[in-house]
């Protein structure tokens, strides 16, 4: 059983491997000609202002814990999926129980208007 | 596959590492096949021809494209935190190409035949999303950033549509390994999930027009989790330069795009297991075997990575809002009826 799960290790350390000859074969092929210009941050040409390291819209941080609680929830629902049939009419009745109060927290979300973006 | 490689081979770890080889050979030839489909699709619809120089019509250009970005130099900024700029095309590559793992590419060959099959696949591709940030964060430049904010917003509120529509299909099988979901929808066109799947008539009158909604919207989704056209907000160039790649050059930029082309077929591929019969043919015992299957899978896959170049020069681009609104408010709802009603049916 988990014997199957081998390639998967071997598969990553194949990409990596793949991605590490690429690049070495990139250093032996590339030139090297640093300058101070060349390593400066792009910003369309202009001399760089400050730092990328600010502060940015907690838009963002609304959508990632969104995302978390819903996900987790989708999560539970896999198992449930996958035995869906065995657990017959009640195993339904019990999940439909918990998707309504996932339900109930989409519509208090959406209510509240933090999937509003503007 | 692994039976036949036991066969040669005898009992040992090198039958593990040529299987897991195999999904590498087959994503680098695919992406150089990709590139230039893309280039010649694109050209043509716009009443173009595209490159006609390297070879004949052009076909060797993106192998020209890979040898010239061979020979860029490698830059890191002065700026950008050196390390995880390094590691970021890394993790972005990984979180593709492990996927391809628990892809059935034939009915006689998967990478990893593990029950958790679908499962592994969403679990591994949000690496891709750590990567992402990385590449955006260590850059230190601030389109990288605004384009890997976009980009992690985006592919996290389509996360969450892509797992619903995929537990549609979950639900009518009862297994997440697509090996079986594949062998499941055997017997011709009319076995396929989006046409119902194998059930009495009625039953699958029923299922038909959730299957097919579920369906759709995977594919929707899928596209938005690769950033592509019409979602590709994270890439606006006309915003925001190149996104959270702008600082990349030479090899690293190429492990980016190849991640993208390997993530668009992996879209494909899990859109046509789940809906579209996977490897099987749809002319039933016709065509069938295990090298007939792999044709099939190919060319169900290559169709829609056909159709996802067609919608990036059919559809302009969305606004954030509109985007946002899309996934939470319409295809989420929407989903969940898709997941009760199809519960219902199969219960009654």
């Amino acid at each position: 059983m988990l014997e199957s799960y081998l390639p998967i290790f071997f598969m990553i350390a194949g990409g990596i491997a793949f991605g590490v000859v690429m690049l070495k074969l990139n250093e032996f092929f590339g030139p090297r000609r640093p300058t101070e210009e060349k390593f400066s941050t792009y910003e369309s040409g202009m001399e760089p202002v400050r730092t990328a390291r600010e502060r940015f819209s907690v838009k963002f941080y609304m959508v990632a814990v969104l995302f978390i609680l819903f996900d987790i929830e989708v999560v539970f629902l896999y198992p449930w999926a996958v035995s869906f049939r065995e657990l017959g009419y009640q195993g339904f009745v019990t999940m439909f129980v918990f998707i309504v109060i996932l339900l109930i927290g989409l519509y208090y979300v959406w209510r509240k208007g933090a999937l509003e973006w503007d | 596959m692994y039976e036949l490689l036991h066969d040669l081979l005898g009992d040992s770890l090198l039958v593990y590492v040529i299987g897991a080889a195999l999904p590498l050979l087959f994503v680098l030839p695919f992406a150089v096949v990709a590139v230039l489909l893309e280039m010649k699709v694109s050209a043509h619809m716009q009443d173009r021809v595209a490159y006609m120089y390297t070879g004949w019509h052009g076909v060797l250009q993106p192998v020209a494209d890979i040898l010239k970005l061979l020979q860029k130099e490698d830059t890191v900024p002065a700026a950008a935190d050196k390390f995880l700029f390094r590691l970021a095309p890394f993790l972005v590559f990984m979180g593709g190409y492990a996927g391809f793992a628990a892809l059935p590419f034939s009915s006689a060959y998967i990478g990893s035949n593990i029950d958790l099959g679908v499962f592994y696949i969403l679990a591994v591709s949000s690496l891709a999303v750590i990567g992402l940030m990385m590449s955006g964060w260590a850059s230190n430049n601030k389109w990288s950033l605004f384009g890997a904010m976009r980009s992690v917003a985006q592919i996290i509120s389509y996360e969450i549509p892509s797992a619903l529509s995929i537990l549609v299909a979950v639900m009518i099988v009862g297994s997440l390994n697509l090996q079986e979901v594949s062998k499941f929808q055997e017997g011709g066109i009319q076995n396929w999930i989006v046409f119902g799947g194998p059930m009495p008539l009625l039953q699958k009158l029923l299922l038909l027009p959730f299957t097919i909604t579920a369906f759709f919207i995977l594919f929707l989704a899928g596209i938005a989790e690769v950033n592509r056209t019409p979602f590709d907000l994270p890439e606006a160039e006309s915003e925001l330069v190149q996104g959270y790649n702008t600082e990349y050059s030479g090899m690293k930029f190429a492990i980016f795009y190849l991640a993208e082309f390997a993530n668009m077929f992996l879209v494909s591929g899990i859109v046509v297991s789940l809906y579209l019969g996977g490897w099987t043919s749809p002319f039933g015992d016709v065509m069938s075997g295990p090298i007939w299957s792999f044709f099939w899978f190919v060319a169900k896959g290559m169709f829609f990575v056909f159709l996802q170049v067609w919608i990036r020069w059919t559809l302009p681009r969305l606004r954030v809002d509109q985007l946002m609104y899309t996934s939470w408010k319409v295809l989420t709802p929407f989903l969940f009826v898709c997941i009760f009603a199809v519960g219902l049916i199969l219960v009654l």
